[in-house]
Order: C-alpha cells, then structure tokens, then sequence
C-alpha cells in the first residue's frame, strides 16, 4: 500500500544506451531453421525410400522382420519389414523396403528366394547365411512391366544371372538320383547342371530341365542323345556284366551325360528347349529299339526258361531286335506243346541297306523277298545261352544248312519263321541216336561166347594147379639146401675161418714192414722179435 | 509470497541479474546497464515470450526426427540394426533389465516431451495472464531448469558406447542421425528454460492487484 511505503532513498540513474528493439526478434530464426533441418531430412528420408515390394513365401522360417535383407548379386538393396500371415493362413505375406532407385528392378519376371545354406551333393551354398542368417536372394527379370507383389520360388533357381548357355528338356519315366544342381556332363566334362524337375501332368513321365552352358550347347544336335549318369550302373544281361560309371562325382551325387553318336551326320545344334528322351543307360541311349520293327513269331517246342521279354535277337552276333512276348500254347488234338515267342525285328539290319525305297510296298517286297533267300538257305532262329552264369538266353539266327527245307507264310500275321531246335535239344537227339546204335549190338551172342570162353578157362585152370604143385616141390627142395644144420653150409663156415686166419696173418706181415721195411732185402732179425 | 508486495516494475526500478544492484533507468529510456556490474538491464528478459516461444517451438520440431530417426546403429557379423529410441527401450525391456529400459524411457522420452508440455503451460498461462496456481507454476518451472541438463546423459551414454564398442569387423556401434535431433531438442529446451523469465508469472498477479488499486485509488 502506497501509504505503507518506506519513502525512497536516492538512486542512480542509470545509462541511456540507444534503442536497438526489433518488433521481432531474431530468435525465431532458430524454429525456422530446425523446421528446415527437419525436412529436409524428412524429404531425404522419404526420397531415398525405395519401393515398397510384398513377397509370398510358403514359409517365413528364417526371415525376421527388419533384419532380413534382400540381395542381388550379393549387394543389399532391401529390407524385410513386416511379416504376416495370409488371410487364408496358408501363405506368409512379407513386406520388403527397397533401396532408392530399385523400382527398374522389379518386374514381371523377377525372382526371389530365400537363401538357407544348402549342402547338396555337387556344391555347398549359402554357407555365410549360417551366421547371418537366412536372406532373400533375388534374379532381375527381363520383362518391360513393372510389379511390386510378387510369389517367392520354393527352391532357389540353379542357373542365375545372365550365363550363356541353353536350356534343353528331357522326358524320362524315372527321375533316379536327379535333384536341381546335378551336374550334366559331355565327354565327362561338366558343362551344365539340372535347372528343374517337374511331374507331368499324366503321370507318366518327368519333364526335367537342364543347362547346358555355352560354348558347349553347341554339341547339341537334334540326334544328340542324353542318358542317365547316375551312380555306378551295373547289368547283368544275356551279354555278361556290364559296369558304366561316368566321374567320381557322378557316382556319389548322379548326373546326365549326353554324346552325339560319332557316325551320326554333322547336325546343326538344336534349338533351345528341344524334347529328348533321357535313357537310362549310355547303351540304351545308343541302341535305341529298332527303328523299323516287324512283328515275326517263332514257334520253339523246347523249353524257353531263361528267355524274358527284351531278350535280344541276333543274327550272327549282330542284334537285329529283341524278343517282345513269351507264352505257351497247346494243340488240344495232339497235346502238343509249343511256346510262340514274338519278336520285334527290323531285317534291314541284316547288313542290307535299302536306301531309294521309301516305306511301303517297295520296302516290304524288299523285305520279303529278303527273309525268303534267308530262310531258303537255311537261316532258322534257335535258342541259345548267352550267359552260363545267369542261364539268359537269347534267340539267334543262323544258317542250318541241314535244316529241313522252310518255307514262310506270309499271309499269316504276325509271320511264322522257321526254327530249329536249341542246343540242349540238339544234346538230346544226339543221345538218341547213340542208344538206337546200342540196341543193334548183339548181346546175345556175345554172352554165349563168352560162357564159352569161361567154360575154357576153367579147363586151364585144373592144368594150372597141377603145374603149381610141382613148383612147390621144388621150392622145398631149395629150402632143404638153406638150413644151418646142413653140409653146405657147415663147409661155407669152415671155409670163411681159414679166410680169417690167412687175413690175421698178413695184417701181422704188414705191420711188421712198416716198422722194418729194411726186412723185405735183409729178412728178419733177431730184435724184432 | 505475499500477493500485495510492490514490484519493482511497477516502481519503475530494474533489478540487475547480475548483481541483485536495484537501479532506476536513465529518464526516457527502458533499457541501460548495470552501474555496478556493467550487466544488461531490463525490467524483464527482452521479448521473454517470444523468445521461449521460439526456441520450445524449436526443440518441438526437433523432436519428432529425434524419435522418428535411428539413434543408434549396432553392426554385427549378423548385419547393421538401427535402433530408435522407442526400440532402444523395448529391446531393453526384458525380466532382468527392466530397471534400465525404465530409465531409458524416463530420461529420453517423458523428460524432454514433460519439459516441452510444461514449458508451453507455462507461456500460456502467462501470456493470459492467469493468477491460479501461481507457486506450483514456479514450482513446476525450477524443476524443468533443473532436470534440463540431465537429459543430456543420453547423448553421452550414446556417443561413448559408440566410442567404445568399435570392435571391427566383428561389432562396432556408429550414432545415428536421431541423436543430434536429440541433443538438439534437450539444447533448445534449455535454452527456452533460461529465456523464461518466471517473474512474468507473478507480472499477471501484481498488475490484477495494481489495477484494482488503482481503480479505487482513482
């Protein structure tokens, strides 16, 4: 209160200083700049934001939100940044920040992966994920359209980036020791490896891709035939054993191998993604079933045992086809067995080229008229054993230049082939023959004579112990001689005493010289006494 | 503090900062210098509001990148994490070491946004003039000019683990650019804390008294 107040002392006055106020003052300079601070980092924060991607995995196993990154060539140009399941609950849904500047890179065909480490026979990958964990791999696509969902693949592609190089298809009914990543070899040399497998849709068969690299695609030819390299393959067939095995590699890990057959003709390289049929085996795959084939029936009365479908028919040695069925057949008039073994078999193949003629009457009169000749001149088809060891048999053909005369039917179908009996039925008549020579020796006479001859014999023998008595008197007589008690040998012993005695007296004699060799010219003296 | 005590405003005094020196201004002028200490004098801080304003409404800004941005960045064998401070305290909060992601949350999130919210209270109520809780607001305003410089334990905590843990190639530890927001925001808020002048709180009560003074002295 004013009336309160102490009255006031005197003060100073202080020092007048010109006015320098400004209506605004210069500190709100610093809110202006720290706004300008804060966006421009934002505005770089949000530039440098690249896309942003969803990927659909089947399973976010190793991903993690935020720390899971996504490379190219081992660059990395986004993160994983959100994690969650589909609405179905099926699927996993990743969100994925790109780097700036990455939306070229997502296209239509573009490819991701998550990278896990992967031991696999022919190559370890992915070893560095083992620490950091798994990424997401990624193969830029070649399309023009942008795409920002995108499906993951299963299985991280074999073949990424731009190699040179081809991808063929192979139809096999087996997928043997085949995984992605087998190695393909030519000539054992590793040029590509299986891209993918896939069932077809029948069932049936495998539809598998492979790589070949390039330079090497080039030895790729329309004829070009591919095989399974799988392992060691051994058979056993009516050839004996057979062991192929291509690398080392191959026989741990499987593996295709493709060669051009050397007497093939010079073939452009084929075209990318032709079909070729994968065989199984290197001989398969360049003893491909006749081209041509003709059904023929051979009637065998002897036992078939050890003749099975795909029994090869030779002529000569020469494998002209292969044996399709095998059964058994009775004539209900006679019961008489037979077994009709059908072949398939392309008689061109018997060394006869037939060049001009093109398929149809020109080449079946060819063909007739070609297995008439044969057969005219004693070709038959027999059952042979290829394999002692296995008792495999095959069906050869040959000339019987004693079989008995054939003709063929050819109205029949299939065509009968004349045939002659197999060795073991060959064994068997010859032993015929031999007991029907035996039954014509006269067994009769023959035992007659002999009781003949015994009747004889027995003659002789009574002489003979007659002969023996008198040989034993004498052997008596000899003994008589051999006794101790006897003259001679009382006079033997006197006799060796006297021969004693003459022996004592000249060993005397002997001594006697030697000491006094002198007495042989001067005679005994009185000293040596 | 008795609400009927005479300011020295309102005596046309100015007391000096510096020196607690009580002196009247040259006739004229507002402004001059201490005579005994040669320190600025004003009859309050100049453009107090502004000011205060300027720099809260600068660590404000400066808040938002600070929390939005990465504050540390941990290079492992396994990649490069970068850790907010919001993360910072959620990867810290675990059964064992919770104690420390509290502290974490205590010291860089509520201080700085407690003290930026208590600031603007403060220049509000003053600026209409409240006379209502008028201790409470001092009371309220010593505590932010004392837990001000605090917060500034975490840019240290930050720059000396980023120091330290530098075992290339298997770790090393590099500040993020959340952390100069950071520092920023606990700068300016501690500037805008030395810019108040918490006498502007007691301004409102004397000149309600004065003017009702001087209506019935009039």
């Amino acid at each position: 209160m004013p009336d309160r107040d102490p009255p006031l002392p005197s003060v100073p006055q202080s020092r007048s200083v010109p006015k320098k106020r400004t209506r605004l003052s210069l500190v709100w300079f610093i809110p202006i700049v720290a706004a300008i601070v804060g966006a421009w980092v934002a505005v770089t924060r949000i530039l440098s934001e690249g896309p942003k991607i969803t990927i659909v995995f089947r399973s976010a196993e190793g991903l993690e939100a935020g720390k899971t990154k996504i490379h190219y060539n081992g660059v990395d140009i986004g993160t994983v940044t959100d994690i969650r399941l589909s609405e179905d609950h099926q699927r996993v849904i990743t969100t994925a920040q790109m780097a700036p500047k990455t939306q070229g890179f997502l296209v239509e065909d573009t490819k991701f992966w998550v990278v896990r480490p992967r031991i696999s026979g022919a190559n370890v990958t992915g070893l560095g994920t083992l620490i950091s964990g798994a990424y997401i791999g990624m193969e830029i696509g070649s399309s023009k359209e942008t795409k920002n969902d995108f499906v993951a693949l299963e299985t991280p592609p074999v073949i990424t980036g731009e190699i040179p190089g081809r991808f063929f298809t192979l139809k096999t009914p087996d997928l043997g020791s085949l995984d992605s990543g087998t190695p393909v070899f030519f000539r054992r040399l590793q040029v590509g490896q299986v891209a993918s497998y896939e069932l077809d849709k029948d069932g049936k068969h495998l539809t598998v891709k492979v790589f070949v690299q390039a330079p090497y695609d080039q030895y790729v030819n329309p004829d070009t035939r591919f095989w399974h390299a799988s392992g060691i393959d051994v058979s056993l067939s009516a050839s004996g054993l057979t062991v192929q095995t291509q690398s080392v590699l191959s026989i741990l890990i499987g593996g295709i191998a493709f060669e051009t057959a050397a007497t093939d003709p010079v073939l452009p390289p084929a075209e990318e993604n032709t079909v070729f049929t994968l065989f199984s085996n290197r001989a398969e795959a360049f003893n491909p079933p006749p081209r041509n084939p003709q059904t023929y029936q051979l009637i065998f009365k002897d036992s078939v045992r050890g003749l099975a479908p795909g029994a090869p028919v030779e002529f000569r040695g020469i494998p002209v086809g292969e044996v399709a069925d095998v059964r058994a057949q009775i004539d209900l008039k006679t019961f008489e067995f037979s077994v009709p073994v059908t072949i398939q078999m392309d008689p061109t193949r018997l060394g006869v080229k037939v060049i001009d003629l093109k398929s149809g009457e020109g080449l079946e009169a060819m063909r007739r008229k070609l297995i008439d000749a044969l057969v005219a001149h004693g070709a038959r088809a027999q059952l042979k054993t290829g394999n002692l060891l296995t008792g495999a048999v095959y069906v050869s053909l040959d000339f019987f230049p004693g079989a008995p005369p054939a003709t063929v039917d050819w109205s029949q179908k299939p065509v009968q082939l004349p045939t002659t009996p197999g060795q073991l039925e060959a064994t068997e008549a010859t032993v015929e023959n031999i007991i029907k020579k035996l039954d014509k020796v006269p067994f009769q006479e023959i035992g007659d004579d002999l009781h003949k001859a015994i009747t004889e014999l027995d003659k002789t023998l009574v002489t003979a112990q007659g002969t023996l008595m008198s040989a034993r008197g004498t052997l008596e007589n000899t003994d008589n001689l051999t006794q101790p008690n006897s003259a001679q040998v009382q006079q033997f012993s006197s006799t060796l005493q006297e021969v004693s005695r003459a022996a004592r007296s000249l060993r005397v004699l002997a001594d006697y010289l030697e000491r006094h060799p002198e007495a042989l010219v001067r005679g005994k003296t009185g000293e040596a006494k | 503090m008795s609400p009927t005590a005479v300011t020295a405003m309102q005596q046309g005094l100015q007391s000096c900062e510096g020196c607690g020196l009580l002196s009247r201004p040259a006739p004229g002028e507002v402004e001059g210098r201490c005579p005994r200490c040669d320190e600025e004098l004003a009859f309050r801080k100049p453009a107090s509001f502004q000011r205060t304003w300027a720099y809260l409404l600068a660590a404000t800004i400066c808040y938002i990148p600070a929390n939005v941005l990465p504050v540390l960045t941990t290079t492992t064998a396994a990649g490069a994490d970068s850790d907010t401070i919001m993360q910072g305290v959620v990867l810290l909060w675990s059964p064992t070491g919770w104690p420390l992601s509290i502290i974490v949350l205590v010291a860089s999130i509520m201080i700085p946004s407690a003290k930026i919210l208590a600031l603007a209270y403060l220049l509000i109520t003053a600026q209409q003039g409240s006379v209502a809780n008028n201790e409470q607001r001092v009371r309220m305003y010593r505590m932010v000019e004392f837990i001000g410089r605090w917060s500034m334990v975490d840019v240290f905590v930050d720059t000396f683990t980023a120091a330290l843990i530098q075992l290339q190639p298997l770790m090393s530890v590099e500040p993020g650019p959340g952390l100069i927001f950071f520092a920023a925001v606990v700068v300016f808020t501690m500037l805008a804390v030395e810019s108040f002048d918490p006498r502007l709180i007691w301004d409102s009560v004397s000149s309600k008294e004065a003017g009702s003074k001087e209506v019935t002295y009039a």
